[in-house]
């Protein structure tokens, strides 16, 4: 039924890089925006969530408009030798914007549940700001930091309107498995689809089965035995 | 050790304007919720910026608004204990107790944990998580982390605000023996008066975010300049007054005319009287000063009794007393059967003049 198999690969590929690039990029905007940024707050936050209400296609088009050979910045790619637009590197940037507001949300409301005592603390101790982001704030924001990346990932393994604008439905090098159900399905081939349907969910299910029972470990850390005091 | 402070912090319509100095004794920060307290703390650590000012800990400048100068918490060696503790819940007890301490070597490390838990009555607990420790513990890990990077000024937030009375007797027993080893200057916040009383050999009372007054805590105690600052000190009756001769006054509230030391410069307007320096007149062999008294309403506590006295008449309802008589069990048994009105002595010396 099925003889290639890259979409799969490619899906996995896909999401297992934006994922990389959406954790630190949605990490970093949700610690400034928590902690800095003190003025045209509320501006920042809608623009950094704006992906997330926006649809695909609309992303998509506004991609091509900043990486195309008709923006300035697409010029000076192309005239370094680097095509973006239809590559392997469009599924991956398509990826992260959609996934990116996922990330940062669910990341900004974990750091804005921790005490901010914690963070005034650590700075009378003595500690840099770099010593409180990753030895205060992000262990005790983990689970919430997780979430958020496990939810970036499902969403970027779930990616079409916008890859296909940016990236196209190229066989073996842009063709995600979401890309190769909607193609099976308009070419008839409505078993195919099936297949990949399934595998796609099946793989779904499992991240998000293992990111709960994580949360659930995750959730009785450092009170052992603290329920018989 | 020194720390001068003189600072102006706008916040909405709030203003604090805070000028004094300490030395090496602990200096309790008194004052009723919203007088500034807790701001003063933060802007000696630097949490927050004053709008303008200066505070210089032993001749190091933190902050200075002229000269451009403000040194970011974590350089200014000042250490804060928040209210809630603000212990790291991911770190046990001796990963919390060391986290200040980066650039010492390994040995050097372990020397000052043991110093402190020991210090601090933490031995057997370093291996813990914050939420497995009762509330004295956590408040100790939080003083052991505190201190152990020796800061040159400590703040305390009021530290037992959230605790029950017998605890707080226990804790600040602790606080006071662990404070006994520590030289850096010590400020301490509370709004309760007998806990500042206890800690503190001084006290400066913050009303509407200025300094109301300022000096040891007997001086505050006995000799409170103003109004407010009595009412914090434990004082509860009140009554302006006018001046008859040069050594009688009729306090107007209380419609009784007194004999006095002397009478005060023309800023006094209020007199309160210390209410254990009310006495039963059958004994005394004087005669200035004696009124009778009725006693409208009165609460028991376990060994003081509060009387609220009606002078010159028979209170009309619950709320027409004049005096506060605070009397120990024995004096309460002495005259609670007594037939009403008794008469009492206020002598020269239990009178204050206040301030507004």
């Amino acid at each position: 039924m099925i003889n290639d198999f890259s979409p799969l690969w490619i899906s996995l590929r896909t999401a297992g890089a934006s994922t990389i690039i959406t954790f630190l990029l949605g990490l970093i905007a949700a610690w400034y925006v928590t902690f800095y940024l003190k003025r045209f707050k509320g501006m920042v936050d809608s623009l950094f969530t704006l992906p997330m209400v926006l649809p695909p296609t609309v992303l998509g088009v506004f991609l091509l408009l900043i990486f195309g050979r008709n923006s300035g910045f697409g010029q000076v790619l192309h005239s370094i030798g680097i095509q973006i637009v239809f590559s392997w590197w469009a599924t991956v940037i398509a990826a992260v914007v959609v996934s990116f507001p996922l990330m940062y949300k669910t990341t900004k409301g974990a750091f804005e549940q921790v005490d901010p005592n914690l963070f005034f603390a650590a700075r009378t101790l003595g500690a840099s700001e770099w010593r409180i982001f990753w030895k205060v704030m992000v262990p005790i924001a983990w689970p919430g930091i997780a979430a958020g990346t496990v939810l970036a990932f499902t969403r970027a393994l779930g990616e079409f309107g916008a890859t296909l604008m940016f990236a196209g439905n190229i066989p073996g090098k842009t063709q995600t498995i979401p890309m190769a159900i909607f193609f099976a399905v308009e070419g008839g081939q409505m078993d195919r689809a099936i297949v990949w349907v399934l595998l796609i969910t099946l793989l779904t299910v499992v991240v998000m089965f293992m990111m709960n029972l994580w949360n659930n470990y995750q959730r009785n850390r450092f009170t052992k035995g603290a329920a018989g005091r | 050790m020194k720390l001068v402070v003189d600072i102006k912090k706008r916040i909405g319509d709030f203003t604090l304007e805070v000028a004094f100095e300490t030395d090496g004794e602990t200096t309790g920060l008194l004052g009723a919720s919203g007088s500034g307290k807790s701001i003063t703390l933060q802007l000696i650590a630097g949490i927050e910026t004053p709008d303008e000012g200066q505070i210089v800990l032993n001749n190091r400048v933190l902050f200075d608004s002229e000269k451009g100068i403000n040194l970011p918490s974590r350089k200014r060696r000042v250490s804060y204990l928040f209210q809630n503790y603000a212990l790291f819940p991911h770190m046990t007890v001796a990963e919390n107790i060391l986290f200040p301490l980066t650039n010492v070597k390994e040995e050097k490390r372990k020397d000052r944990l043991e110093e402190v838990l020991r210090l601090m009555a933490l031995k057997g607990l370093k291996n813990r998580y914050p939420a497995q420790l009762s509330g004295g513990q956590q408040q100790r890990v939080a003083l052991a982390r505190g201190i152990i990077g020796k800061p040159e000024a400590l703040l305390l937030d009021e530290p037992f605000s959230a605790l029950d009375d017998y605890l707080k007797t226990t804790l600040i027993k602790e606080l006071m023996e662990a404070l006994k080893g520590y030289q850096g200057a010590t400020l301490f916040v509370s709004h309760n008066m007998e806990e500042a009383y206890r800690i503190c050999p001084k006290l400066l009372v913050l009303s509407k975010g200025r300094v109301e007054a300022y000096g040891s805590r007997e001086t505050l105690h006995h000799y409170p300049p103003t109004l407010s600052v009595a009412k914090l000190t434990g004082y509860r009756s009140f009554s302006k007054f006018q001046t008859l001769s040069s050594y009688v006054i009729k306090a107007l509230e209380w419609d009784i005319e007194l004999q006095v030391e002397n009478i005060p410069a023309k800023q006094e307007t209020f007199i309160t009287i210390a209410s254990e320096k009310i006495y039963l007149a059958e004994d005394s062999p004087e005669n200035a000063n004696i009124f009778s008294a009725w006693i409208n309403t009165y609460e028991e506590g376990p060994r003081r009794v509060l009387c609220y006295l009606t002078l010159k008449r028979p209170p009309a309802h619950s709320k027409d007393d004049h005096l506060e008589w605070e009397l120990s069990k024995e004096e309460w048994e002495n005259i609670k059967n007594k037939p009403q009105p008794f008469r009492i002595r206020i002598p020269k010396e239990g009178i204050r003049f206040l301030k507004e």
